[in-house]
């Protein structure tokens, strides 16, 4: 089992979603995330003054699955996540993690059962 | 005649309407029979006797008696209605318009502390207009000469103008002010303008201000700001206020330019340099937290600002007409000018310049929307608009104070702006209520021999120095008793916490 969190582009969260819809992966958490990489901030002005603002708004997904489901997990979420062919700074990262275990609080099943 | 649904209702209208036009009218059939009679049994339905034309002509003939017989204007149901829905909208323009403008435009941990202000303001200010605020405004204080300052003799505890405890009985119309309303009507008028103005100063101090020192800096600035200055512009026998004893030296605000813009655009900007600017400004970004509810205030104040200018008619005749086509055009000529000027200059029309934009527009059409025509109303909005922008983005910048929320930058600069254009624009016949008051002033304007222009100029110059001196006096005081601002913690963990104990926004559930 893997806990499997991207942070990818606000504007690709649909796409995503219905990336991992097709390859059935239809289990997660979503968040709104504020951070900063290598992607630069963008300027809003407010009655003429200049703000940078380098916290940049990101969705951030978390994603329990299967150790058979972490490779097409990866793959749908790069494939719907990239802007345009090539992808840009600022599309975002994937962080695969060991999940210890996995219980479901309804029924109390563990383990891989449970997700 | 057929009885069909829609004569049912035309006559429906037409009998409730007969009874809006005039109570001492005999009314036909009385409303409720006829909305009972439409539900059951059609042809019971009155049919109105009179037409729609015999009837006006007979509310018009008892009314000019009633006026006649009296040598003066006459009490009008109609214009009652109209300036009490005047007086609502004043106060729409402060709860929640303006506290909902600038509770959007600060940092989300001062959201509600921002409230707050414009909450509590109302409360202080209506508490004082009560008991000797109005007296002080509106009275003559015993003397007939007295032009700054109505005392404490007439008017007193509202005495004699929401009630008489005399005759004990409501008061009608006080002639001085307004003929055709009760006193009360326009004593809870003028009130609403009295509590938005100190509310508009929030917009400086944002942020950063004590919730104790607010209280008693806006208690105070009442006292020695706005009511000598309202006693001045409007009051009775005041020094600038054209309307009593021929007086030659008065300045024309129609709604307000001087007494509420000017006065507490002043103010804004001395309580900016009083405080000092935010901690860790201009090196933090700072932006507005919640732009939609500043839409929302902001369009409120569009809306009730209609309350303001043109209830500033005292009736609801054509000048109240005028004054609201006027404030309308000049406020949507400066909706469009402001994000023009950044979209020319910055690359994009956004909306906050938008709803800045009409609120300058707003504030300069102001003292100028009963005396001047649509089309200068136009130009005077679209160069608010414009002149405003330029002021909240290089005057604040070079001169580097801390107006959080452009108080001055467009109250003070707009109101300024309108006060000046009402001379420049003034069309000498757009006001009756000139040749009615004062007929030499009349006289002069009709020769061209009156100094309009710089009559403006010395009104705004009084203005500019009452508010400064005065606010400068006031924040000395606090800030030497009980201290203006926040400490650094307390600013860094907001008004809302830190003074209130609440938040705005919590909890996930």
């Amino acid at each position: 089992m893997k806990m499997i969190e991207a942070i990818i582009q606000p504007s690709k969260l649909e796409a995503v979603k219905e990336a991992l819809n097709e390859v059935e992966v239809v289990r997660l958490t979503i968040s709104d995330v504020q951070g900063f990489g290598r992607q630069k901030g963008h300027t809003e002005i407010y009655r003429g003054h200049e703000y940078t603002v380098n916290l940049l708004r990101k969705v951030k997904l978390q994603i329990a699955v299967n150790d058979e489901f972490v490779e097409p997990t990866v793959q749908a979420i790069i494939k719907a996540g990239r802007t345009g062919e090539e992808g840009k700074v600022g599309d975002g990262k994937i962080f695969i993690m060991p999940l210890e275990d996995c219980i479901r609080i309804r029924t109390g099943e563990r383990g891989s059962e449970a997700i | 005649m057929a009885r069909t649904p829609f004569n049912l209702l035309a006559a429906l209208v037409l009998t409730c309407g007969s009874s809006l036009f005039a109570a001492d009218e005999p009314v036909v059939a009385p409303a409720p029979a006829a909305t009972a009679a439409a539900t059951t049994e059609p042809t019971a339905a009155a049919a109105p006797v009179l037409t729609i034309d015999q009837r006006l002509t007979a509310v018009e003939a008892t009314a000019k008696t009633a006026a006649d017989s009296a040598g003066q204007v006459a009490f009008n149901a109609g214009d009652n209605a109209w300036m009490l829905t005047s007086t609502l909208l004043v106060l729409l323009m402060t709860l929640p318009g303006l506290a909902l403008f600038y509770g959007g435009l600060v940092r989300r941990k001062n959201v509600l502390g921002t409230m707050m202000q414009s909450v509590a303001i109302a409360g202080i200010v209506s508490v004082i207009w009560a008991i000797c605020g109005y007296a002080i405004a509106f009275g003559d204080g015993g003397s007939a000469q007295n032009g700054i300052w109505g005392g404490f003799k007439q008017f007193m505890f509202l005495d004699g103008v929401v009630w008489d405890s005399k005759t004990g009985s409501i008061p009608g119309p006080n002639g001085d002010y307004a003929a055709s309303i009760p006193h009360g009507t326009f004593a809870l008028f003028q009130l609403m303008f009295a509590i938005i103005t100190p509310a508009l100063i929030c917009g400086a101090y944002a942020e950063r201000m004590k919730f104790s020192a607010m209280a008693i800096f806006s208690t105070l600035w009442l006292f020695i700001v706005y009511l000598p200055l309202a006693h001045m512009v409007w009051g009775k026998n005041g020094m600038l206020n054209w309307g009593f004893n021929d007086n030659l030296g008065g300045a024309f605000d129609f709604a307000g330019g001087t007494v509420v813009h000017i006065s507490s655009g002043v103010a804004a900007l001395m309580t900016a340099v009083f405080l000092g600017k935010r901690k860790n400004y201009g090196k933090e970004a700072m932006p507005p937290h919640n732009l939609t509810y500043s839409f929302i205030g902001a369009c409120l104040l569009w809306v009730g600002w209609f309350g303001f200018n043109a209830g500033s008619a005292l009736s609801a005749g054509t000048l109240a007409t005028l004054a609201f086509a006027n404030t309308h055009f000049a406020t949507a000529a400066a909706a469009l000018t402001w994000p023009l000027a950044e979209w020319i200059i910055r690359g994009k029309p956004t909306v906050l310049g938008a709803i800045s934009g009409a609120v300058a527009g707003l504030v300069a059409i102001t003292p100028a929307c009963g005396f001047v025509t649509p089309m200068s109303a136009l130009i005077i909005g679209a160069l608010a608009g414009i002149i405003c922008f330029i002021a909240t983005s290089y005057l604040k910048q070079a001169l580097k104070y801390d107006d959080a929320l452009d108080a001055f930058g467009v109250h003070g600069i707009g109101g300024i702006w309108g006060a000046i254009a009402t001379g420049l624009f003034f069309a000498p016949t757009a006001n009756p209520g000139i040749a009615a008051l004062n007929k030499p002033l009349a006289a002069a304007l009709a020769a061209g021999t009156h100094p309009v222009l710089m009559l403006q100029l010395k009104a705004v110059l009084i203005a500019i120095v009452l508010s400064a001196v005065g606010s400068a006096i006031i924040l000395t005081i606090v800030k030497f008793t009980i201290g203006l601002r926040l400490t650094d913690e307390d600013e860094l963990a907001g008004l809302d916490l830190s003074q209130h104990g609440e938040e705005g926004y919590h909890g996930l559930s």
